[in-house]
């Protein structure tokens, strides 16, 4: 039988020459219909262009294939050369045959049109449907991808939605004609670990329905274990080994592969918790041992207008009615889904977003110092949070100067003694936030969070974005500057593996309520709430082969209620000295 | 310096940059008189004389030498330019960050006004506020900025939405940074580009602008001189006198080439986007 794809000895190369400047060096491998090859590697090693290459979209990119041959199957068995094929050749399959989801679902998709109108555009391109069909045909794709109020999404701009949601989109879109091949290009990074679980299970499903073949592409080797039917690492361009999943996971015979399956952070269900702190029995108010912060009632809600007078007809209730205390010296991780309301719970903590109701106090009666203001935050996208035209010592001296305060020879002297601490060299002052990588930058903002020594940092997946290896080292360096500064962490993240290694208490945050609150240990070990159960099944590992993810459907709740809505009370039953969890209905 | 390299290794830059560069240089010579002869001095005799050795682009009506009134018409034309251009670069700026940081009914108000400014062709404008002032320098200069702030108010205000809610704004915002300090640091250092590549470019519109209002008599007063009234001057002895022509005709064509030029070679080298390609 022969296969769906085969690539034999494929060379990519970019620039004016690009055979002097390949990026992809002999790559082969084949693929029959219904398998999963799944190609791991890290940035730069050259899976993207490989990928790109095969429904030619890397011929945009300024890439041109030099050598080899990417022979796909059609539907009526003849075999066509993808390598050498014709423009109007390729935009017949790209979309009908070759499906692809991208990496970036925030730019990906067209901000000035609604997503209603971008997944309709390719029922019109590639089945004809038109007004009424082609939306009911986009309702429906919404819909097969969880997406709540699908119908009235459809209306919605890209920036009115989450990256997940997002992502959701460009699923349904790649999806919408049932492609034969599906490209996957980290379709999940930026995804809750629900909802990769639950994309991982649609991904399944589709593929057992209409035996479509799929490359993943990621680095996040737990995935490729549940997954993929045969796996190909690259490095520097080259596949350096392949084979199928077993093989390669459990008897790596190339040292990269070794490497790559030690760096990643395994989640083990509460057994690599933090042991380093322990809550005093009795926190009394106002004394040094009491909370650094404490959060009452917190709730945010955002108005909904509809109606041609744009009248009020109901309220977002991003958050809704949380409270916890946090210690000195203690990190209280927030986790839950995309939507879940964590990040509007940090920004309202930081006055970013204005709290409809509820009270927050911060302690700055620590023993580290008097009067010190209390909250500084740390951002996701270290890329975005250093303005690009200013020079380092002006970033850091910005919080001082917002504080009242001047450049003063002790001021610099913090300064350096920062960078020290957070591992920069000294001459970064005078540099510029461009010159340095993307750890470094966070390294940078820690640094800034720092500068007015305060006793609670927010970091906002402050370490999501970087890459797996600098992410270990940035948590050692959070880890160490909490026990010299005595600092105080809201952790907010959707990483259960990452979690599992800074918090010393878990908040899981579910439709804007807290769940599920209590010590690390005890809620990652023996969750007591469904969705905290979920959230931890759905974690993926190396441990769980060919895992047969089950689609959930199950409504993710919308989050608008009516004028005057008020949500019931909570019941709250307790397992443990530091372990509750909401009463379910 | 290493931004005056940047635009000499550009190729229409070189042109732009030293045909500028020889504009300010002889404009500044004009203003500080230092002429082949004095601009305004009649030499009766030599009226209407062709370009020789003694005067090197020939003599107008009056017997002045128009070489020297070229320069002095070239350095009134630049200082209109500048003033007009510094005024509406400033006051756009102002009314953009407005428009952007308070947003809604400040936003609308002061993009509709523009949009009723840009709604007029520019000229056409600027003859409308000088027939309700009167003419002078100082009225086609509040003219001419009048004329172009709506641009830069739409230059400054898209960044500067964008910008606002960039991380850093937040950022900001959580250490409790002044709203002063936000504006200035975070918005406008961060809008300095692209308001570098306008001002530029706006430079070849007021040097048009300027010479049609004095061709048509509402610019510069004689005697005086301007590189739109030597054009006007220039009519009735087109066929007699070339030179009276050509050469401010010439003037005017080759600035306007230079600032154009030199406004996109600046585009080109303050793109963040060129500049990571070429990092």
């Amino acid at each position: 039988m022969t296969p769906l794809l085969s690539v034999r000895d494929l060379h990519v190369g970019f620039g004016r020459d690009p055979a002097a400047h390949e990026i992809v060096r002999g790559v082969s491998f084949e693929l029959a219909a219904g398998e999963t090859l799944a190609i791991v590697g890290e940035s730069g090693s050259g899976k993207s262009v490989t990928a790109l290459s095969i429904n030619r979209l890397v011929d945009f990119g300024g890439g041109r294939i030099t050598r080899g041959a990417v022979d796909l199957r059609l539907a009526d068995g003849t075999v066509i050369d993808l390598a050498n094929a014709q423009e109007h050749q390729l935009t017949k399959i790209r979309g009908g045959e070759i499906g692809m989801i991208f990496q970036e679902p925030m730019t990906s998709l067209n901000p000035v049109l609604t997503i209603g109108a971008q997944i309709e555009e390719s029922f019109r391109l590639h089945r004809g449907l038109t007004g009424r069909q082609a939306t009911a045909a986009a309702k429906d794709a919404l819909d097969r991808v969880r997406i709540p109020d699908a119908a009235r999404r459809l209306k919605y701009s890209p920036h009115q939605l989450s990256g997940g949601m997002l992502q959701r989109v460009m699923i349904a879109t790649a999806l919408s004609c049932n492609p034969r091949l599906l490209i996957a290009d980290e379709p999940t990074t930026a995804l809750d670990v629900t909802v990769q679980a639950q994309i991982m299970a649609l991904l399944a499903e589709l593929k057992r329905e209409t035996d479509m073949a799929m490359i993943f592409i990621t680095h996040d080797i737990g995935l490729v274990a549940g997954i993929a039917d045969k796996v190909m690492v690259m490095q520097a361009g080259e596949a350096v080994e392949q084979g199928a999943l077993n093989a390669v996971l459990d008897t790596p015979r190339h040292p990269y592969t070794r490497h790559l399956l030690s760096a990643v952070p395994h989640f083990e269900a509460g057994r690599a918790a933090r042991t380093d702190y322990r809550r005093p029995e009795t926190p009394t108010e106002g004394s040094a041992a009491g909370p650094a912060l404490h959060v009452e009632g917190l709730t945010v809600r955002f108005p909904v207008t509809g109606g041609l007078l744009r009248r009020r007809t109901g309220n977002v209730h991003a958050v809704d009615g949380v409270d916890f205390d946090l210690m000195p010296g203690e990190t209280l991780a927030i986790v839950g889904e995309s939507g879940s309301g964590k990040s509007t719970t940090a920004r309202a903590i930081l006055g970013l977003v204005q709290p409809t109701r509820g009270a927050f106090s911060a302690n700055t009666n620590t023993p580290h110092g008097r009067g010190r203001p209390s909250v500084q935050m740390v951002f996701q996208n270290p890329y975005a949070s250093l303005n690009p035209r200013l020079r380092v010592d002006s970033i850091l001296a910005e919080p001082v100067i917002a504080a009242g305060g001047r450049i003063s020879p002790e001021t610099t002297a913090r300064m350096t003694m920062l960078l020290e601490r957070v591992g920069l060299p000294l001459d970064s002052l005078q540099r510029y936030p461009h010159e340095f990588s993307g750890g470094q930058r966070q390294r940078l903002c820690i640094a800034r969070a720092l500068m007015l020594n305060p006793s609670v940092v927010v970091l906002d997946e402050a370490v999501s974005a970087l890459d797996v290896s600098v992410q270990a080292k940035v948590l050692e360096l959070l880890v160490d500057l909490q026990k010299e500064f005595g600092l105080a962490y809201l952790f907010v993240s959707h990483d259960m593996a990452v979690v599992e290694r800074i918090a010393h208490r878990i908040a899981v945050l579910y439709a804007g309520q807290i769940v599920e609150i209590g010590d690390a240990r005890s809620v990652l070990s023996a969750p007591r709430h469904s969705y905290t159960r979920q959230l931890i099944a759905a974690v993926p590992s190396i441990e769980r082969r060919h895992e047969t993810f089950a689609l959930d459907l199950r409504q993710v709740p919308s989050l608008i209620r009516p004028l005057g809505f008020e949500p019931e009370q909570a019941e709250w039953q307790s397992f443990g000295a530091d372990h509750r969890a909401r009463v379910e209905g | 310096m290493q931004f005056l390299r940047a635009i000499l290794a550009h190729p229409s830059g070189r042109i732009g940059g030293v045909i500028v560069g020889v504009y300010l240089l002889v404009a500044i010579l004009g203003l500080l008189g230092v002429t082949p002869h004095d601009p305004l001095m009649q030499f009766r005799i030599d009226r209407l004389h062709a370009p020789n050795g003694v005067y090197w682009m020939g003599t107008d009506l009056f017997g002045r030498d128009v070489a020297s009134r070229l320069m002095l018409g070239i350095s009134q034309s630049f200082i209109v330019a500048f003033a007009s251009v510094a005024l509406a670069a400033t006051a756009g700026t102002v009314l953009g960050l407005a428009a952007a940081w308070f947003g809604r009914g400040w936003d609308g108000l002061i993009m509709r006004v523009m949009d009723v400014l840009l709604a007029f062709p520019a000229i056409l404008l600027a003859l409308l506020i000088i027939a309700v002032v009167g003419p002078g320098t100082w009225t086609s200069i509040a003219a001419i900025a009048i004329v172009y702030t709506p641009i830069f108010t739409r230059v400054v205000r898209g960044p500067a939405l964008s910008l606002k809610t960039r991380d850093f704004v937040d950022a900001a915002r959580t250490f409790g940074s002044s709203r002063h300090y936000i504006l200035t640091r975070h918005l406008m250092l961060n809008l300095v580009a692209p308001l570098t590549v306008q001002v530029t470019l706006a430079l070849a519109w007021g040097l048009l602008t300027e010479a049609g209002l004095s061709f048509l008599g509402l610019g510069t007063q004689p005697p005086a001189s301007s590189l739109g009234l030597m054009l006007s001057d220039s009519r009735n002895l087109m066929e007699m006198a070339p030179w009276l022509l050509i050469f401010p005709g010439l003037a005017i064509m080759i600035g306007i080439l230079g600032f154009n030029l030199l406004g996109d070679a600046l585009r080109d080298i303050l793109d963040p986007k060129m500049r990571r390609a070429a990092a």
